[in-house]
């Protein structure tokens, strides 16, 4: 479903992804690990042209990023994205936020979007807010929203940015909830992500990113319990 | 007094011309300046080269000026240009006069000028709403123009109300100017007046109030405006 073949990314002289190499299979959910600044989000943003890649290839669904001849805004209508801050827009209703992508991207009329647009707030449980704006919503809520707005272009690929990291504790649970369920349908999956409960229970793989280059991978056990590296072990020993 | 009372019409007349240019002026700047300034944030470097020179020329010159220029000028140049046709390449004069109506010399420069800034307040508006706004957008499979249609505008419009209507508020004193070519706006009626009745204090001084009541007015219109939208919408 994705794959990445060496990839590089450097802003100015600042080299943030060195030669990185990953594949992602269809169904698979893949973890994304590493310290602050190791390059996580510039990877994950390169998975959607977000950020454009100095040098490597990155092929979604077997099509080229990189190919010049490449619609990128079809390939990101496959890719859906949530983001650390939701970034949900904030003039628009939830139910417009949702319903904004599919009648503008894809033409479907109103009441048909309106209906996926239901249909999917009642699967992140929040049927009763279709009609409220953004900052009538917890934090929580707006990230449910957001997955939400990301699923409505039915995506292949979701991208999760550290999706609970600007969340009170109280609210994690409820937004890591509606990710496993998604993860249960089948959905392939990149997370970036420091909860490592979620990683464990939900995770095919994870990777741990460290300086721009994938330090190890392997199984969520493995990694978590016998990693390779020292480096890894050393980012383990402070989170964990 | 009387003096004031009889002319007072003749003012509130003029006032009504102030507001009325000030409103054509602005609503043309309000398109000239949606151009310019979304032209200065384009990645065409042409472009934004074109839309910058548009906006530091008019901000960074008097409009005093620039109505002189617009008035005076474009007529000389335009015969100058006429003659020089008609004495190389025999090509007969298109206008038998080239002098620009009042009106229409106080609506160009007026426009072009406040198409300046409101160009920078546009584009003050669009760089100040979030980058993971165009980033939520394009991410959905938006185009720029698509993102910034339904998204980025939208938002933007409501945060430039308040620097909007200052803008207004400004044109509308800065008209006053258009009294050097004989457009009869308030302040050019006031001295009018002035000059067959010598009631110089009596009549500047309404001639100031006048103006007063305009500018207070609309400031308070667009506090009321922005209060609503407040409260419709907290986040702004
Ligand atoms: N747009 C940008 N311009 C310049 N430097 C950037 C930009 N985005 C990220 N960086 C730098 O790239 C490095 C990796 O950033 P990021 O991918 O956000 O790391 P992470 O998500 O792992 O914390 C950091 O040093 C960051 O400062
Ligand atoms: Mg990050």
């Amino acid at each position: 479903m994705i794959e990445v073949i060496d990839l590089c990314k450097s802003f100015g002289q600042l080299e943030v992804l060195r030669h990185v190499n990953m594949r992602v299979a269809e169904g698979e959910v893949v973890c994304i690990i590493g310290p602050s600044g190791s390059g996580k989000s510039t990877l994950l943003r390169c998975l959607n042209l977000l950020e454009q890649p100095t040098g490597g290839e990155v092929i979604i669904d077997g099509v080229s990023l990189m190919d010049k001849k490449t619609n990128i805004n079809e390939v990101r209508q496959k890719v859906g994205m949530v983001f650390q801050l939701f970034n949900l827009f904030p003039h628009k209703t939830a139910l417009e936020n949702i319903t904004m992508g599919p009648i503008k991207v894809k033409r479907m009329s109103k009441q048909a979007a309106e209906e996926l647009g239901r249909t999917l707030l009642a699967k992140v449980g929040l049927s009763d807010k279709a009609d409220v704006y953004p900052h009538q919503l917890s934090g929580g809520q707006q990230q449910r929203v957001a997955i939400a707005r990301a699923l409505a272009m039915q995506p292949k690929v979701m991208l999760f940015d550290e999706p609970t990291s600007a969340l009170d504790p109280e609210m994690v649970g409820e937004v890591l909830a509606v990710m496993k369920d998604l993860a249960r349908e089948g959905m392939t999956m990149v997370v970036v992500t420091h909860e490592m409960g979620f990683a464990r229970e939900v995770g095919d793989r994870v990777i741990f990113l460290d300086e721009g280059r994938i330090v190890e991978e392997g199984k969520p056990h493995e990694i978590f319990s016998q990693p390779r590296e020292e480096r890894t072990r050393a980012f383990l020993s402070k989170i964990l | 007094m009387e003096t004031v009372i009889r002319t007072f019409p003749v003012l509130l007349v003029g006032a009504g011309i102030t507001l009325g240019i000030t409103l054509i002026s602005v609503a043309n700047g309000c398109v000239l300046g949606l151009i310019a300034g979304l032209a200065r944030l384009s990645k065409r470097r042409f472009l934004s080269f074109l839309a910058t020179c548009y906006v530091d020329f008019f901000r960074g010159t008097p409009l005093l000026v620039q109505i002189l220029i617009v008035y005076f000028g474009i007529p000389y140049l335009l015969d100058a240009l006429q003659k020089y046709l008609m004495a190389h390449y025999g090509i007969p004069r298109l206008f038998s006069s080239t002098d620009i109506p009042r009106f229409w010399a106080a609506v160009l420069a007026c426009s072009l000028n406040s198409g300046a800034y409101i160009a920078e307040i546009f584009r003050a508006g669009v760089q100040s709403i979030e980058r993971g706004q165009m980033e939520a957008a394009r991410s959905l499979g938006m185009t720029h123009s698509q993102a910034m249609r339904y998204v980025i505008l939208p938002q933007a419009f409501r945060r430039i109300i308040p620097p909007l209507g200052n803008e207004f508020i400004a044109m509308l004193k800065d008209t006053s100017l258009l009294s050097v070519i004989g457009f009869e706006e308030l302040l050019r009626r006031g001295q009018l007046i002035v000059g067959e009745t010598f009631a110089v204090f009596e009549i500047y001084i309404t001639v100031a109030f006048l103006y007063l009541i305009m500018t207070l007015s609309f400031s308070r219109l667009v506090d009321y405006t922005e209060r609503r939208l407040k409260t419709r919408d907290r986040s702004y």
